[in-house]
């Protein structure tokens, strides 16, 4: 009889420690996962300078635009915790939209190879982000369910695990896009 | 069905499929066994040199497969176009990038192989560059990356050893009839003669049977394959249209053959649709007008 007590101790403790360390592998990756969006939005940060100065050779009247990328810029790169660090990516992103957008004032601009080039490789790297996002968001997926699954909501509660954020777009990102020439 | 469910059945199917197959062997095995008094030794044997023959062409697979085809390695500079689809799915499979190739032939075409991710190709036709999209392009491409982080290659390279233990069993038995090498158990006559019948019709009839096991175990991950690329793209159409344009292609890809025709995304030989259920159970792939009908409810 006690043999089967032990038996069963035994394999609810591997079921236990399986669980566990399943739970545990999910949140590096998705430690990883959030690390590989930044990899990617600092590619983005990097490009900005290269652009500002091929902007500048075109249109120099566009001061106030440019700084507004140059500043959004520094503010990100100073920009400590995950709430200021959206904060200051969202201006850069916004700012870099209205630099594209500006751009279709100056036909030069426009055609020069430099310029052509960066935007690709803007729009390229826009698209890398959104990929590593949707990375994040599957990983934080595959984390949760685990957790409101059966053994695993019981395994977390016993080890304190909490359910993690999915990346989300701004109330801004949200609204439909006008396009207009 | 949606994204999660396909995948999740097609998981399930094709290992439902193997493991009736590893039963099916292990039936065989015994009923030999019992024929000739040799037991397991058929099982034994023939799994050793099964699995010594296949694992080299699975260990191998991505140089065999590049030379037999003349595909030529890209890097980011020669086509930045397929190179970024490439580098950008992989963000989103979480998968490290695979070598790149690109074979000249005017059908257009893909397969991906590896036995490993880290040891992972893809490889697309000319073809496929001048005729997609860059939707479709990443529909197609998101369909060969899936196969690999679904280890499908290791799966199908486990399914090729179990059917080659199946032909290899086969032969031995017959061929130990006929040089009369079984041992005779004098006390059990006639049970012996009724294996050695079932023995020697399952003999000529398993081969057959198995290579059947091994196309359905196919189609089952080109299904995978695809449900697994839409929930990399999110976008069900670019693969479906891209799959439509290859079927209306009608040139067969000449750098296939039969031993690789399997692991292109269509089938390579551009036959008669083959409207036929029992036909359809020799095909590598499922049919076109099905995957495109599966992907479009999705």
């Amino acid at each position: 009889m006690e043999i089967y007590i032990i038996l069963a101790v035994v394999a609810i403790a591997l079921f236990v420690w399986y669980t566990y360390n399943s739970l545990v592998t999910s949140k590096v990756r998705i430690k990883e996962a959030f690390s590989g969006i930044d990899v990617q939005l600092k590619r983005r940060v990097d490009l900005v300078p290269n652009l500002v100065s091929t902007v500048k050779g075109y249109a120099k009247h566009e001061k106030e635009l440019l700084e507004n990328v140059t500043k959004a810029r520094a503010s990100l790169m100073k920009a400590q915790g995950t709430t200021q660090k959206a904060e200051s990516d969202n201006m850069l992103s916004q700012a870099l939209k209205s630099l594209i957008a500006v751009s279709e004032n100056y036909p030069d601009l426009k055609a020069s190879k430099n310029f052509l080039e960066l935007q690709q490789e803007l729009s390229d790297i826009e698209a890398k982000i959104a990929y590593a996002r949707q990375f994040f968001n599957s990983n934080v997926a595959g984390y949760n369910t685990t957790l409101v699954n059966f053994p695993g909501s019981i395994v977390g509660k016993m080890f304190g695990f909490k359910k993690e954020d999915f990346f989300e777009a701004v109330e801004s990102d949200r609204k439909n896009v006008k396009v207009e020439f | 069905m949606n994204i999660y469910s396909e995948i999740t059945a097609n998981k399930r199917k094709s290992w439902l499929i193997i493991g009736l197959f590893v039963l099916f062997i292990t039936t065989l095995a015994f009923i030999y066994g019992k024929a000739t008094g040799y037991g397991l030794s058929y099982a034994g044997i023939g799994l050793i040199f099964a699995g010594i023959i296949s694992f080299g062409s699975y260990y191998y697979s991505d140089k065999m497969i590049l030379s037999l085809s003349k595909a030529k390695q890209i890097k980011k500079e020669d086509n930045p176009l397929l190179f970024n689809t490439v580098e950008n799915l992989c963000i989103g499979a979480g998968l490290p990038m695979p070598k790149i190739y690109i074979i000249d032939d005017s059908a257009p075409n893909a397969f991906a192989t590896g036995r490993d991710p880290k040891h992972s190709v893809t490889c697309v036709t000319t073809g496929i560059l001048e005729k997609l999209n860059r939707i479709e392009l990443e529909g197609v491409i998101a369909h060969e990356l899936s196969h690999i982080k679904n280890y499908d290659i290791r799966v199908m390279a486990i399914v090729v050893i179990l059917v080659g233990l199946v032909a290899l069993m086969a032969d031995f038995f017959m061929r130990s009839l006929w040089f009369g090498g079984s041992r005779r158990d004098s006390n059990k006559g006639n049970a012996q003669g009724i294996f050695l019948l079932i023995g020697i019709v399952l003999a000529i009839l398993s081969p057959i049977a198995a290579s059947l096991i091994q196309l359905a175990v196919s189609r089952k991950r080109e299904y995978l394959a695809d449900a697994s690329g839409v929930l990399l793209t999110r976008y069900p159409e670019g693969l479906a249209s891209a799959l439509e344009k290859i079927a209306g292609d009608k040139e067969p890809l000449e750098a296939a053959n039969n031993a690789t025709a399997h692991l292109y995304i269509a089938n390579p030989f551009k036959g008669k649709i083959q409207g036929n259920w029992f036909a359809n159970l020799f095909n590598t792939h499922p049919p076109i007008e099905e995957r495109i009908r599966i992907l479009r409810s999705m």
